[in-house]
């Protein structure tokens, strides 16, 4: 056998193949093409010209991408929410008329994956917009091909204060309240509670723990250099962060913020309490779920933590015959029965769906791409059941930030007892 | 200086972790010279039996002796299974078998029991007389049970006619063959064995890290260093090289660079070490034969 | 670790018809490769543009691997540097974007070189973690405080594609496309060459036999060195074509799973083979996406499961699936012959 006649095979086979899945894609274009799906195809119609890709009398069309595999599959959980969320209303009857469809792709929280899924939606299914993508960089990724093509990028799923720049990125929203917010919640509480408070904090290096410390610099001013002591970071990488806590603590601080994901909250937590440290501790919300982060750490070890809630907490006892969470968790157990009721991120999953669905719904007929985004920025106080009473959504054409309210509350060992006024950010 | 002791007993108890997954790597090496990346993965899955067991209300000893039967059987029937049928296969295709078991146990792991934090207990009781604020009972604990483990390790290689058999299938199948080994089920025994003593580990580092299906990841990459460190044909060394990991890194991360930059700094001076001592700093130089 | 098995055996020999065949099918499949993306969606068209990225990345490996048998699983770290080297020479030098692949291709070859020559005295597992630390810093390096004026920091940068030059008749998707398959083209060929020439023959028998190629004057460090260069040099290119069709670079975007998959694409296609590098490529970009619509709940295990299937069916991928199959053919042609005469 000679390495020639190897190749001449070798080119043989794959140029069938390379044949075949041309004329298998070419194939799916025709048939997508066929079912009406209104992509660029010059301007055949002038009817067409209004219509929006994926709107049709009974159907509007939707996409996100989510990581359902990899390192941060944890958060799967609100892609499997919020699909489960359209089932109810499509249940329901849909929305003036109209289900919902909303595909969700994995992109293993890899951005280029996410581009790639993001044109797949886009450009093959023709989805009317995309909602609640999940991670910074993956929306990094995309922000830029939608807003170039003016498809509204609805609710997205991270706390980066750049999702609220409508002069720039018009087509662009986030949802819940940016953790650059969050941590000037934090650094005002610190002022007026502890004016003279040594604090430490311990991050991920990443963006998002990166926000936090902004959010310090904003809300401390030249202050911050008196009162922040050390700050030590990790990656996602580190199997723990117990020699950044021993760090912290010989560093003299009273005060630690943990601007961490809920693996290592909960190790900081068990840490902070193995050491016989005593700060008062202040925890990033993202990682406060008290069946997920604070019983494992130990109920015992975290009573005391301190942080800014915008969503109920699903374990609260006090919340147990609460009206707004039993309407969610008849939802959870309808719907979304494979999932842990208990988990943080199936509420959130359950509040952002239902924000989109009151955009829709006051879209009325119109559900052009522009209105969309219109009716988006254009909710006034509105509410939904898994929020405290005080806290309510307002968007505007200047303010992209639907959350901008946060309650402080602190663990007494059972559940997070909120207190002190509702916060506004600005 | 206080705080360089903490550092440096907080990095001990770090390296324990490593050291019992570096053991791990050392058993299955010495029975197929392969290195397993889906160890972790498998530890993980044990570890996760042991918490529904503890959950459905066995006492913890048992369901820890109970997990270590179930990781052996499992680590006997993959080898069985699959890596019988890759026996003449090349190494990298073994390679992409392992890559292919760590995800789809991962996968499969997340699917039964979700990616949700779950907590798992510890055997040693929190305010036991041997736990301080330099090291918590557990650590104290899980010490222990490394340094038992190792000793067990190392006798049984050295010390049985089992230990020198896997041993001797590993080094020259034909000639095993010849002298009477079973060279077929000594290849799953010590899957078997390597698979239990990755639930040790698992069960050992669930407390500290918490249970979740991605648990196991950073820390295999931690042991697989540790032990090429210490030597990776070296029962002894390995985990050594797993508690020298620890401390260097705590070290390095509080102390040198910055605790952005402990990793990288620690996989350049083990890089450095293997340079001029390429067998690792315990491990036995392998002479070729022209 | 150090004997790499290897699917196609370096013979010299093939009539001229043959020969003459080949090209033939060579030319058949550039030609799809050519109308192909006028017959495709724009998402289609970027999704194959994705795949010769990868193949260039595969190509990078198997000449590493394949031919010299040096193992890594640190090639994302070269993927990462010819992006990031990309976008700096694009927004910070002003250079026009065709100026970056090579650019980017020999920066990592000094790299690559580099860190080859550092890495001569390691083998197998000691180079298998040397190279995946590599690819484990890389991220951690580029997130850096100093470095962030040039590389953007976490929030990574975000570009603009290059457009194409005749509008009306290719649009921007098949211009790049094009742009990739041209640089691919030139790499492959180039590639083909090189392991047939004297440089291939030498990191044979380094692979072979380390200790024969040394006493016969082989020059051992210095071509595992060039070998890593070379290696290195293809994965750049790769990842500034990579950034070319994304429009977006960060820290995030490789992870040590880049590292993995351009291993795993590499072993599925033939780590020895050089038209094998496409399939892998199709295989690493196509199979999560059929993973995800196998099964909602569990795609990471179903990937998983298809990919140890793969293996046990094909340990030396597919070339040499199908270099044992021909083999068979063969070895039934001669039969039939000697039972006809």
């Amino acid at each position: 056998m000679s390495k020639r006649n190897w190749v001449v095979t070798t080119a043989q086979r794959l140029t069938m193949l390379a044949g075949v899945g041309f004329v298998l894609m070419a194939g799916c274009e025709n048939k997508k093409a066929g079912q009406g799906g209104a992509t660029a195809s010059g301007g055949s119609a002038a009817a067409d010209k209004t219509a929006t890709p994926g709107v049709t009398a009974t159907e509007i069309k939707i996409g996100q991408s989510m990581p359902y595999s990899g390192p941060a599959s944890a958060y799967g959980v609100i892609g499997k929410g919020d699909v489960a969320y359209f089932k109810m209303i499509n249940d329901k009857g849909g929305i003036n008329g109209r289900k919902v469809t909303l595909i969700s792709l994995d992109d293993a929280y890899v951005p280029v994956k996410a581009v790639e899924n993001t044109r797949k939606l886009v450009e093959d299914e023709g989805v009317a917009f995309m909602f609640n993508t999940l991670g910074t960089a993956n929306n990094t990724a995309i922000q830029k091909y939608l807003n170039d093509k003016g498809i509204p990028h609805l609710f997205i799923a991270s706390g980066a204060e750049k999702w609220a720049d409508p002069a720039n990125h018009p087509w662009s929203m986030g949802w819940q309240p940016s953790y650059r917010t969050e941590a000037k919640i934090y650094a005002h509480y610190l002022v007026q509670e502890k004016p003279a408070a040594k604090l430490c904090v311990l991050f991920q290096n990443d963006d998002f723990g990166k926000d936090y410390l902004a959010g310090l610099h904003d809300g401390l001013g030249d202050q911050y250099d008196k009162i922040v002591v050390k700050t030590a970071s990790y990656e996602v990488t580190d199997p723990t962060v117990d020699s950044q806590i021993v760090s912290l603590q010989a560093a003299g601080c009273d005060a630690l913020l943990t601007a961490t994901t809920p693996k290592f909250g909960a190790q900081s937590i068990r840490k902070v309490f193995d050491l016989g440290w005593k700060p008062l501790h202040l925890m990033s919300n993202v990682s406060v779920s008290i069946t997920s982060v604070l019983k494992p750490a130990g109920l015992d070890k975290s009573t005391g933590l301190v942080t800014a809630a915008y969503l109920k907490d699903p374990n609260d006892p006090n919340l147990a015959n609460d009206p707004g969470m039993n309407e969610y968790r008849e939802f959870a157990k309808k719907y979304a029965a494979d999932i842990d009721p208990n988990d943080a991120n199936l509420v959130y999953a359950f509040g952002v769906s239902m924000t989109m669905v009151k955009v829709l719904t006051q879209c009325g007929n119109d559900l052009s791409r522009e209105n969309i985004m219109r009716q988006a920025a254009n909710l006034s106080k509105f509410t939904i059941p898994v929020t405290p009473p005080e806290i309510d959504i307002n968007t505007s054409k200047t303010d992209f930030r639907p959350f901008s309210q946060m309650r402080l509350a602190r663990f007494n060992g059972t559940n997070f007892e909120p207190f002190g006024q509702v916060i506004a950010a600005d | 200086m206080q705080a360089l002791l903490h550092q440096i007993l907080s990095g001990l108890a770090n390296g324990a972790i490593y050291a019992s997954v570096a053991l791990a790597l050392v058993m299955i090496f010495k029975a197929t010279h392969h290195v397993n990346f889906a160890q972790g993965e498998l530890a993980m899955f044990s570890t996760y039996m042991a918490y529904e067991l503890i959950h459905a209300g066995v006492p913890y000893w048992i369901a820890f002796f109970l997990t270590l039967v179930f990781s052996f059987i499992v680590g006997v029937a993959v080898e069985r299974l699959i890596m019988r049928r890759m026996q003449h296969a090349p190494e990298l295709a073994s390679v992409i078998v392992f890559i292919g078991l760590l995800l789809a146990f991962n996968g499969f792991a997340g699917w039964i029991f979700s990616f949700t934090m779950k907590e798992f207990p510890s055997p040693f009781a929190s305010k036991a007389w041997y736990g301080t604020t330099y090291l918590s009972s557990h650590e104290v604990g899980m010490i222990g049970v490394t340094l038992i483990v190792l000793a067990i390790v190392f006798a049984f290689f050295r010390f049985t006619r089992l230990g020198l058999a896997m041993r001797a299938a590993a080094e020259n199948r034909p000639s095993s063959r010849l002298v009477g080994i079973r060279v077929g089920w000594m290849l799953a025994l010590g899957w078997g064995l390597a698979s239990a003593l990755g639930a040790i580990a698992g069960m050992m580092a669930a407390p500290v890290v918490f249970l979740e299906p991605n648990m196991m990841g950073p820390i295999l990459l931690y042991g697989f260093a540790a032990a090429l460190l210490g030597g990776i044909d070296n029962p002894w060394g390995a985990p050594i090289g797993g508690f020298l990991f620890g401390v260097l890194e705590n070290v390095a991360g509080a102390y040198l660079v910055g605790s952005h930059l402990k990793l990288a700094l620690a996989l350049v001076v083990i890089i450095l070490v293997l340079v001029f001592r390429p067998s690792g700093l315990f491990g036995r130089t392998v002479v070729v034969r022209v | 670790m150090t004997a790499v098995s290897v699917a196609s055996p370096i013979a010299a020999g093939g009539g001229r018809p043959r020969i003459r065949r080949g090209s033939l099918w060579l030319g058949a499949l550039l030609a799809i490769a050519l109308v192909g993306p006028f017959v495709v969606s724009g998402y289609r068209v970027f999704q194959l543009s994705q795949v010769i990225v990868y193949a260039i990345a595969l190509l990078g490996l198997n000449l590493l691997t394949g031919f010299s048998g040096q193992i890594s699983l640190g090639n994302g770290a070269f993927y990462a540097i010819g992006g990031y080297v990309a976008v700096i020479v694009m927004t910070k030098a002003g250079l026009p974007y065709w100026a970056a692949p090579p650019i980017a291709g020999a920066v990592c070859f000094l790299a690559g070189s580099l860190f080859g020559r550092t890495a001569t005295r390691l083998e197998g597992l000691y180079l298998a973690l040397a190279t995946f630390g590599l690819a484990t810093a890389t991220p951690q390096i580029l997130k850096l405080d100093a470095l962030e004026s040039w590389t953007g920091g976490n929030q990574g940068i975000v570009i603009t594609k290059p457009g194409s030059p005749v509008t009306g008749l290719i649009n921007d998707d098949q211009w790049l496309y094009l742009f990739c398959l041209a640089v691919a083209i030139a790499l492959f060929v180039i590639a083909w060459n090189m392991v047939r020439g004297r440089t291939g023959r030498a990191l044979v028998a380094l692979r072979d036999h380390p200790i024969a190629a040394a006493t016969m004057g082989i020059d051992v460090a210095a071509y595992k060195t060039i070998a890593f260069g070379v290696s290195a040099m293809y994965t750049g290119v790769a990842g500034a074509l990579g950034v070319l069709i994304t429009g977006f670079i960060s820290p995030d975007s490789f992870p040590t799973l880049v590292s993995i998959q351009f291993l795993v694409g590499s072993v599925l296609g033939g780590i020895a083979s050089i038209f094998g590098t496409l399939f892998g490529a199709a295989f690493i970009e196509l199979v999560p996406d059929l993973a995800k619509k196998a099964s909602d709940a569990a795609p990471q295990a179903v990937f998983g499961v298809v990919l140890i299937a793969c293996m046990m069916v094909m340990p030396g991928g597919l070339a040499g699936l199908v270099y044992s199959v021909r083999a068979r053919l063969a070895r039934g042609t001669i039969r039939r012959h000697r039972a006809e005469s």
